[in-house]
């Protein structure tokens, strides 16, 4: 990491955290290089590929184009933060059980902007799913297994209230 | 005899994979989220010309610049490479000459990002720029009086020509010429590139040995006298070298490493840390990974060089851009007399594959259809762009593409429905080729069923409203090749698997595991052969210190081939554990089953212990049960001819598609609705990971029918040879809302020699996408899209020319 210039507080995954980061440095570095969360991916580096997308106060940001004084004081929450101890979120488990994670490299990325649609929607239609996704490139799956996985989630936690 | 699906407690059912959630919770670690202590960052300057000369290179001002600990340039590695042995044209940076507009010229290694790219900036590089060649139409009439690409081998030769190969089966023009209908065409395949979301990524690590006892070190290169040893650092021969790296071939690159940086193989270790992604674009060495390597033998440190993304599109080693003419005779019937090609394909810098790729283009043509006659005259032309390579379904998409389109205009000008012209063309199963190749278990015919059915084609196929149409496709691939990269006699996959007393099983396995799922492939076969729970198995993977050597991700070999060796380390273990509860129970060993963690005695189950009680008894009769399996493909199974070994696989898959598609004439955007798949790979020992690898490939086929285009400027516009959109966002791959629905049927022809009976499913359900969209094209308006890809200007052109000649219209039936 370039020498650090300034001090960031993020709440990340429910920890408050300071980082110390050279001025320049973009969320996703910050998250990547400051804190050692290596799950958020970076695919592009400019905002086309959605791998770095994490949750910031909720909302599905593209941390590769966020630059992190912007994150300054702000609820992150990265793929690292969906799950508790208990065990896995809905939707890593069922990204497992349905195949939707291939080389699995977008797939930190997809989670949150999945997360976000279902915090939202407890039960989103098919196309509903593929907007909420639009932002994301997979270049494995064809998505077809992501939209099942979702849909499998989303009835999941309906169940489980 | 083939084991019914109710035999089988884990194979062909849907399972999770092995590092699943890994990946979901994101705890996987691919190549960029590694760091080693005092770990450099590394950058590559490359080259603003698509052809020049280098005068000079002045790197003192970088290596002055505070912060930076090396610089490398080519002169520091002046040794050749290149993925097939045979024609080794690159350099790991260039070292008098750079061939296209990002040709890597040298490297530093700083502290950090930034600095590193500063010091780039230092580096002072004298160009002398000479004539490009920017297509093969140009590189072909080259006439020497201008440096080609490449030097030629001989006097008198194009050094732009890579390879030509023409073969010939049967009497192709005199069954051309007794032909009742010949069809004539001429078809275009735009490049493509393959765009994994994970950039390419290595990491370099020197560990020096200490001093010897005897004081005498190994010698260094110039003890050795070959004088090249001035300015390379420590001396190569005394230390490890380590490199991590996101390649789909560990095992070439510790070969190719150990050669051009002059290291006992002995010494080198790769180590394949998750893939982000792959389809061909990482199977081979690049630029970065021999970098790493010498910055870190140089500088003492390690080194990490992560690819922008812009430099992805340059490294490139994508789908070639071909040139392809067809001529295709067929009887009143429809049956396939003779097929005539002539392919010219657009290569790029360097050889690459291309060796391969050239014959490919012809030799994986010859089946799902039977053909009496066949030629193919295929040229491998170099041009000052990034090199052209591998693509998911190397070599025959593009071919396939053509022949597909030209089986559609045959049918029509028969009067055959399409599907029905496929079929009556069907070649059969256990038979040969026209081209020799020996063809076994065979389950196209039921794949044209399947979609046939699904889509509803009877009632759609000329039937549905103008603007809306279907088209059919079909393919074959092979189950990777009998002959491997490089000439050896040694098995191309092994594993090797250990029990103890714990009740687990570990599984060494040097597959590359790049998203396809390999890695569970082999924890499926131990589970299901060694009666465990799934949790209970270990795969330990993706490091050349300590697993047997696999070939690599590539050619659709990994399932067939490391499958086979799991069920042999396995079946020695079970052997061994069977025999020690036999001798506990007094029984015949035949008797004892394993499967759900129990040991049972097959007359009365009620008897049983379980797998680790079983495994307990098996360690303390043999002691430390470990096996090896390995596979080797069949050597005697090939065309008796020169090249006949090419396109020889131990099993071949088969699909076919049926897409709909729904054309605005106005604006010439093509709307694909859906896309039905169907795919014999044999047994599916996963079918969730069969549907995944179906449904990837059939929207990598969409993407390159409809979107994609790896294209450069030419002079006229800009600087030449600079990538037309090296982006995400420029170069389109498709989104959620682009991709059409992907329906899967998987048919399973149990393959004779297959693990379970198992064939690929990575690459051949790419093929038939792109025709099948093309014919469905046709279907919907009656025009013929023969260029790809079929863009809304495209398709517009051919609208706008079809309604002034009167033609738009749906086709006759
Ligand atoms: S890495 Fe942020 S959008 Fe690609
Ligand atoms: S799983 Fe590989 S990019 Fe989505």
């Amino acid at each position: 990491m370039p020498p650090a210039t300034e001090i960031v507080t993020l709440m990340v995954n429910g920890d408050r955290r300071e980082v110390g980061v050279p001025g320049h440095y973009t969320l996703l570095e910050a998250l990547r290089y400051g804190l050692g969360l290596t799950g958020s991916k970076q695919g592009c580096d400019k905002g086309d590929c959605g791998a770095c997308t994490v949750l910031m106060d909720g909302e599905p940001t593209l941390s590769c184009i966020t630059p992190i004084r912007e994150a300054d004081g702000r609820r992150i929450v990265t793929v690292e933060g969906l799950g508790t101890a208990r065990g896995p979120h809905p939707l890593q488990d069922e990204f497992d059980l349905h195949g939707a994670a291939q080389c699995g490299f977008c797939t930190p990325g997809i989670l949150c902007s999945a997360a976000a649609l279902l915090a939202r929607s407890t039960n989103p239609s098919r196309e509903e799913i593929r907007e909420a996704l639009s932002g994301n490139l997979c270049r494995c799956t064809g998505y077809t297994k992501i939209y099942e996985a979702v849909e499998a989630a989303a009835a999941r936690m309906r169940d489980n209230g | 005899m083939a084991k019914s699906q109710s035999d089988f407690h884990f194979i062909g059912k849907p399972q999770r994979k092995i590092e699943g959630l890994e990946k979901s919770s994101g705890r996987a670690l691919y190549a960029d989220d590694i760091r080693l202590p005092g770990m450099l960052h590394g950058k590559i300057l490359r080259s603003p010309y698509p052809h020049a000369r280098i005068v000079s290179i002045d790197t003192s001002a970088a290596e002055a610049l505070e912060g930076v600990h090396g610089v490398v340039t080519g002169r520091d590695m002046p040794t050749t490479y290149g993925i097939i042995p045979w024609t080794p044209d690159e350099y790991p940076l260039a070292l008098d000459r750079v061939r296209y507009v990002g040709d890597g010229v040298a490297a530093v290694a700083a502290v950090d990002e930034d600095t590193a790219i500063r010091a780039l900036d230092l580096i002072r590089v004298e160009y002398e720029e000479l004539p490009a060649f920017p297509d093969p139409v140009s590189a072909l009439r080259a006439d020497g009086s201008t440096p080609y690409v490449h030097d030629a081998e001989k006097e008198g030769r194009n050094g732009n020509v890579t390879k030509h190969v023409h073969m010939e089966f049967g009497d192709v023009d005199g069954l051309m010429e007794t032909s009742e209908v010949v069809v004539e065409g001429e078809y275009f395949f735009e490049g493509t590139t393959h765009t994994p979301i994970e950039p390419h990524c290595a990491i370099g690590l020197w560990q020096p040995d200490g001093s010897r006892r005897d004081g005498l070190g190994e010698p260094t290169r110039d003890e050795r006298g070959d004088g090249t040893g001035a300015d390379s650092g420590p001396r190569t021969g005394s230390g490890k070298l380590t490199v991590w790296s996101a390649t789909q071939v560990p095992h070439y690159l510790h070969r190719e490493l150990a050669r051009v940086l002059d290291v006992d193989p002995a010494r080198v270790r790769v180590i394949q840390p998750l893939v982000g992604g792959a389809f061909g674009g990482k199977s081979e060495p690049f630029d970065l990974e021999f970098c790493v390597a010498k910055l870190a033998m140089k500088t003492g440190r390690p080194v990490k060089i992560l690819y922008t993304r812009e430099e992805v599109f340059y490294a490139h080693r994508g789908r070639h851009p071909f040139h392809m003419r067809y001529r295709t005779g067929c009887d009143t019937g429809g049956r396939l007399k003779s097929v005539d090609a002539e392919i010219v394909l657009d290569g790029g810098a360097y050889a690459s594959f291309g060796l391969v790729t050239t014959y490919y283009s012809g030799q994986l043509l010859c089946a799902p259809y039977a053909m009496p006659a066949y030629r193919f005259d295929s040229t491998r032309v170099y041009t000052n762009k990034p090199a052209c390579g591998p693509k998911r379904g190397h070599g025959s998409v593009q071919p396939r593409f053509a022949f597909e389109v030209q089986m559609d205009k045959l049918a029509e000008r028969v009067g055959l429905d399409p599907v029905d012209m496929r079929r009556i063309n069907f070649i059969g199963e256990n038979t040969r080729t026209v081209n020799e190749l020996r063809i076994t278990s065979n389950g196209f015919l039921e794949c044209l069923d399947a979609v046939e059915r699904a889509s509803g084609w009877r009632d759609k196929f000329r039937k549905l409203p103008f603007g809306r149409g279907v088209g059919v496709a079909g393919s074959t691939y092979i189950s990777g090749t009998n002959y491997p990269i490089y000439p050896n006699r040694m098995p191309q996959s092994a594993v090797q698997m250990q029990i103890d007393r714990s009740g687990r099983v570990a599984v060494f396995s040097g597959a590359s595991e790049i998203g396809q799922g390999c890695d569970s492939v082999v924890a499926y076969v131990a589970a299901e052969e060694l009666g465990v729970p799934l949790e209970h198995v270990r795969v330990y993977r993706g490091d050349t210190d300590f697993t047997p050597v696999d070939l690599g991700a590539y050619s659709s070999r990994v399932t067939f081939m490391l499958g086979n060796a799991a069920i042999q380390a396995a079946r020695k273990l079970r052997q061994m554990v069977q025999q020690a509860v036999a001798e506990e129970w007094d029984v015949k060993p035949g008797e004892v089953l394993l499967a759900g963690g129990r040991a049972m005695w097959a007359p009365d189950t009620e008897r049983q212990m379980s797998t680790r009680e079983a495994f307990n008894l098996a360690e303390a009769k043999f002691g430390t049960l470990g096996a090896r399996g390995w596979y080797d493909t069949p050597k005697d199974v090939h065309g008796d001819y020169r090249g006949g070994t090419i396109g020889a696989s131990p099993a071949y898959s088969f699909t076919a598609h049926v897409a709909e598609v729904e054309v605005d004439v106005e604006t010439g955007f093509v709307d694909v609705k859906k896309i039905w798949v169907a795919h014999d790979c044999g047994r599916a020992l996963n079918p969730v990971l069969v549907e995944g690898q179906m449904e990837g490939s059939a929207y990598m086929g969409f993407a390159e029918a409809l979107m994609e285009e790896q294209v450069f400027k030419d002079t006229d516009h800009g600087r030449a040879g600079l990538h037309d959109g090296p982006s995400l966002l420029d170069y389109r791959i498709p989104t959620s809302m682009d991709t059409p629905e992907l329906e899967s049927l998987i048919i399973e022809s149990i393959d004779p020699e297959g693990p379970y009976g198992a064939k690929e499913a990575g690459e051949g359900p790419l093929h038939p996408s792109i025709p099948a969209i093309a014919n469905a094209i046709y279907d919907a308006v009656g025009v013929r899209m023969d260029r790809l890809p079929f863009s809304p200007p495209a398709v517009w052109r051919e609208i706008q020319a079809a309604r002034g000649a009167g033609t738009l219209r749906k086709p006759p039936c």
